[in-house]
């Protein structure tokens, strides 16, 4: 029996280790798993880069970060990410008295431009009158801070200059919004539903709207380990596999909503955390559950692929707002991070579709699109950007250009 | 100093936040048991390591939730004669805080939940003259694991030499250790406290069943313990679960 001590933070998206390790899933793969959960994204990162744990559940912005020496930690830890924990599942969740001032929808979903250009031009008022709107992410190097940044900076206002986007750890996004230290929030779940709850905050997007197909999680390995641990981590990845097979069946949602709902791990209510699960939100509290198109994709569509374009995406937004040099080696050395290689491997000879390429062209897909495969049938969903812009993974800097311009 | 303004607002949040659950770290017997009394402090030999003049003058914040931990390593410092150890432990204001103090150490706990919020602040700060950023020395990468082992992170400003440090973090790690010990034996003691009344009642009700002095009731236990190959305490704690369980009838 192999043993894999994985670090996690309290989020819906730590679920596929969680339930591999509590369904007995792992134990099936001859493995067992030890869930190790922190407050902060620093402690994650740390203890996976010290050996404390031997993977964890990352911000895949942190993982490309900390490969390129790009954090705080100032030191270069090569980490390898070759499979995805999930797509999409952010809501942008603002304070009531900034959903009464945008007068947008709450019982069901607004056009999410719409929604971006009312609130970019709140946000220029407030700048203007020398009191800036003042969002919460979960990190400097977060798809939650980057996606939140691309909406506004496509809906008319400057994120640098018009907003203020601080750190906030997601476990105290309610209290934030409750107190007014934030006007809104950029987090996973179930921390948007835990504030709309607690009746302090309204959801008026998901990243899902933002991004249909948006690089989030992943789960990070350092590379020595992965060298020296192949096959355990290849065993690894099929338990996690198999695992998003059970977590996607609905018949399923109730038991593992109430495994996660416990104290160990997320600590809030079931009902609550399920929302995540069914694809399903309350926007603001009384309201009913309404239908969350792709919040959260755990496993269908290939969901868990790392492909190199996400991490060529994400590098753009980290040149983009001056967080990495703009350049064609850094855009090679964040692919670099996804391991589509060693999924292809884990996976081979099992039932998961394997896609044949390891890039697409992000955004680029409109309607259901049936792609090439190494095995198995692979249809991928819309993966639109809601401003109809294209990443075209062979021409990064064409790109880096045109977002200068805009 | 850190230009923290941004973080003002930010810092009440943690007010209201409770403590997140922390993870018993590896070198852990059991999980941390609350400890109150931190005059038991005293009771950690400190080993001495000798600083000099211009090393006893660097400013070191500890930051840590655990109001008796921080003192029991910034007392640790002291005695080793760095004289300007400042401690952080009310979860309000912290940035702030740091931000007027200007340390040139920052040592804080790893389950301290604002240490994203806190790294935030130092990235900002890297355009002026004292960034401040995580201690790491490559060359030797064994120190900062066994300090992320022990349960501790280090700032420190930009420039300082590790040499400098590497003392200082050594030393913390130590007194997080020694802490983490002296509440094992205080959670152990507890627990021995707690065997005594356990075999206490259990040798009461044996005399008041049976009609027995209590010598021979301590014989009966001891007896079925070695009998059975547990411990007395494991039998007095059944023999009770029984009792509770049939209650007068027999």
């Amino acid at each position: 029996m192999t043993h894999f001590r994985i670090g996690f933070l309290p989020l819906v998206d730590s679920v596929l280790p969680i339930i591999a390790h509590e369904s007995g899933i792992a134990d099936k793969h001859g493995l067992s798993i030890s869930m190790i959960k922190d407050p902060s994204w620093a402690t994650v990162r740390d203890r996976l880069i010290y050996g404390q744990t031997d993977a964890a559940h990352l911000l895949a912005p942190l993982a490309i970060g900390t490969s390129l020496g790009l954090d705080q930690t100032k030191m270069t830890t090569p980490l390898v990410a070759p499979f995805m924990l999930g797509l999409n599942g952010n809501a942008i969740t603002v304070s009531l008295r900034v959903a009464a001032l945008m007068s947008v929808d709450h019982q069901s979903f607004p056009d999410v431009k719409q929604t971006g250009i009312k609130l970019a031009a709140l946000a220029k008022d407030f700048a203007a009158k020398g009191r800036k709107l003042r969002f919460a992410v979960v990190h400097r190097h977060s798809s939650h801070n980057y996606i939140l940044r691309y909406w506004l900076a496509a809906c008319g206002c400057d994120p640098e200059t018009d907003v203020d986007i601080i750190v906030v750890p997601p476990p105290f996004i309610a209290d934030a919004l409750m107190s007014g230290e934030v006007d809104g929030s950029c987090v996973g779940e179930p921390w948007s539903s835990v504030a709309v709850d607690r009746g302090v905050g309204q959801i008026i997007a998901t990243t899902a709207q933002i991004w249909s197909r948006g690089v989030e999680k992943l789960l990070a390995f350092r590379k020595d380990l992965l060298d020296e641990r192949r096959e355990d981590v290849e065993a690894l990845l099929r338990a996690l596999h198999e695992a998003g097979r059970y977590v996607s069946d609905p018949a399923n949602v109730k038991d593992v909503a109430e495994v996660l709902a416990r104290p160990e791990y997320i600590d809030q209510p079931a009902v609550l955390i399920a929302r995540a699960l069914t694809n399903r939100l309350t926007l603001t509290r009384d309201e009913a559950e309404i239908p969350a198109r792709d919040f959260l994709l755990l496993h269908n569509e290939a969901a868990n692929f790392p492909w190199r374009s996400q991490a060529m995406w994400l590098y753009s937004q980290m040149v983009r707002w001056g967080h990495a040099p703009g350049t064609e080696a850094g855009f090679a050395a964040a692919a670099d991070v996804f391991r589509p290689d060693v999924y292809r491997s884990a996976l081979e000879g099992t039932n998961a579709v394997l896609p044949g390429a390891s890039a697409k062209v992000e955004g680029a897909i409109r309607f259901p699109t049936g792609a090439g495969t190494v095995s198995g049938r692979l249809i991928l969903g819309p993966d639109s950007f809601f401003d109809g812009r294209n990443f075209d993974p062979d021409r990064p800097m064409d790109y880096l250009a045109a977002q200068t311009q805009a | 100093m850190l230009p923290c303004t941004n973080y003002r607002r930010t810092d009440n949040i943690l007010c209201s936040a409770t403590n997140s659950r922390t993870f018993p770290p590896a070198h852990s017997p059991r999980p941390y048991a609350p400890v109150a009394n931190t005059k038991l402090t005293g009771a950690i030999s400190t080993i001495g390591s000798s600083f000099s003049v211009q090393e006893a003058k660097l400013k070191i914040a500890v930051v840590d939730e655990s109001a008796a931990r921080a003192e029991v390593i910034a007392e640790g410092l002291r005695e080793a004669g760095l004289t300007d150890v400042h401690l952080l432990v009310e979860r309000t204001g912290l940035v702030t805080r740091l931000t007027s103090l200007a340390p040139d150490v920052i040592l804080i706990n790893l389950e301290n939940s604002r240490r994203d919020m806190l790294e935030e602040s130092f990235t900002l700060s890297r355009a002026l003259s004292r960034p401040i950023a995580m201690f790491v020395d490559q060359t030797d990468e064994r120190a900062i694991s066994e300090a992320v082992d022990a349960g501790i992170s280090a700032y420190v400003v930009d420039g300082m030499r590790k040499e400098r440090i590497k003392p200082i973090l050594e030393l913390a790690v130590r007194r997080f250790h020694a802490f983490a010990r002296l509440q094992g034996e205080l959670a152990e003691a507890k627990s021995e406290l707690a065997e005594r009344k356990t075999v206490d009642k259990a040798k009461m009700l044996l005399m008041k069943r049976r009609k027995i002095d209590e010598a021979t009731a301590y014989g009966l236990l001891r007896k079925q313990a070695m009998d059975s190959g547990r411990r007395i305490a494991d039998v007095a704690e059944a023999l009770i679960s029984v009792e509770a369980l049939l209650g007068d009838q027999s």
